[in-house]
């Protein structure tokens, strides 16, 4: 496989993260976020859609009723946006940018989308049902040593390690 | 004094310019620190490839130390920044669900964003699951989530404050566990990727 640059430093890469995400919470009071940029394209389109059913049901109203503050018009989803302006400069900068599919070397490219898919499907549900996903509830939550940050951290990566296992046909 | 916005000393649009701007950084070095690739992700449970285990606790680390040193010189009000409330059975199920999802699936809602837009397929397709997810959940939210979801209320709960130690001590003893789990995990590395057959 021809190599493209090498990948950062992870202790490097990571301290960085962190000085990022305390300028999060130094200028808007916000953690580093993901899975509510989701949520957010779930609510404006709902609410383009069909506004009664939307102003009806407790899981928008809350975020539709405010003509003050639209659902797209978030900090979380311009932060989103960042993130994938920043995602493509690294890979232009790495010569990384380039279709193709990544999978374990034992899977077809058919099984990996349809893994994708489905692990897609559950880390969707889990983010709302736990408040967030790996970024904005487990990593800005151990930032500000918050205990949800903790038992997210238990449960995601200790439920990973648990669950290895038995999907390793996928992986190696 | 911080956080800034929310104290209202600078305003909504510069606010969220900011926000935007800390977005491309933090989307720069997680394709950089390589998370837009699945087999790096999913090498944290085979022993592989920690980059994973590296990154996330050197970030969440800084980020205590940082904003602990803020708090204690008086640079950032911690009270008036968004510090999620703990409810902890939807975050133990939630949880557990998000730990299906990354083992199969092979990213979370982050690194897929990333993968997806510097082109790589199985990212487009986790986002196209996960968005019919947030669906799912969101018009089964009532009759399903919502009891759930509220269950295990704690409010604004500190883990240091919880087990009855302090922050700073808590921030030392986390370290310590990272720095011996940093060297654990590169000696791990190192002999699974020895038998050459987990290389990426």
């Amino acid at each position: 496989m021809e190599r493209s640059k090498k990948y950062m430093n992870p202790y490097l890469a990571g301290i960085l993260i962190g000085v990022f995400m305390i300028a999060a919470y130094y200028f808007s009071g916000e953690g580093l976020g993901a899975s509510g940029a989701l949520k957010s394209v779930v609510v404006a389109t709902t609410d383009m859609v069909a506004h009664d059913y939307a102003t009806e049901h407790s899981y928008f109203s809350a975020r539709v009723s405010d003509p003050e503050n639209p659902p797209i018009k978030t900090w979380l989803v311009f932060e989103v946006l960042g993130v994938l302006v920043g995602a493509i400069i690294s890979a232009a900068f790495a010569g990384r940018l380039k279709l193709e599919t990544i999978k374990g070397p034992n899977v077809t490219t058919k099984t990996r989308f349809i893994t994708a898919a489905i692990g897609g499907l559950l880390f969707g549900i889990g983010s709302q049902l736990g408040r967030g996903c790996t970024s904005g509830m487990v990593m800005s939550g151990m930032g500000v040593l918050s205990l949800s940050g903790f038992i997210g951290l238990m449960a995601i990566f200790g439920g990973g390690y648990v669950l290895a296992y038995f999907f390793r046909k996928l992986w190696i | 004094m911080g956080p800034l916005f929310p104290q209202e000393i600078i305003g909504e649009e510069l606010n969220i310019l900011i926000g935007f701007f800390i977005g491309i950084g933090f989307g720069f070095l997680l394709e950089a620190a390589g998370f837009t690739n699945t087999r790096k992700l999913a090498g944290v449970f085979y022993g592989y490839d920690f980059v994973v285990l590296k990154v996330f606790f050197s970030a969440a680390i800084t980020s205590a130390i940082g904003l602990f040193i803020m708090n204690q010189y008086g640079i950032i009000d911690m009270s008036a920044i968004f510090y999620p409330k703990t409810f902890w059975i939807p975050t133990l199920v939630g949880g557990l669900i998000m730990a299906f999802g990354f083992i199969i699936g092979g990213f979370c809602p982050g690194t897929s964003m990333c993968a997806a837009v510097t082109g790589k397929i199985d990212a487009m397709v986790f986002i196209g699951g996960a968005l019919i997810g947030v669906f799912f959940y969101a018009y089964t939210y009532e009759p399903l989530w919502k009891e759930l979801r509220d269950s295990g209320a704690m409010g604004k709960v500190n883990i240091a404050e919880w087990m009855g130690i302090d922050s700073g001590l808590f921030i030392l003893i986390l370290t310590l566990i990272a720095a011996s789990a940093f060297y654990a995990v590169t000696i791990i590395q190192k002999k699974v990727t020895a038998k050459g057959d987990y290389q990426i």
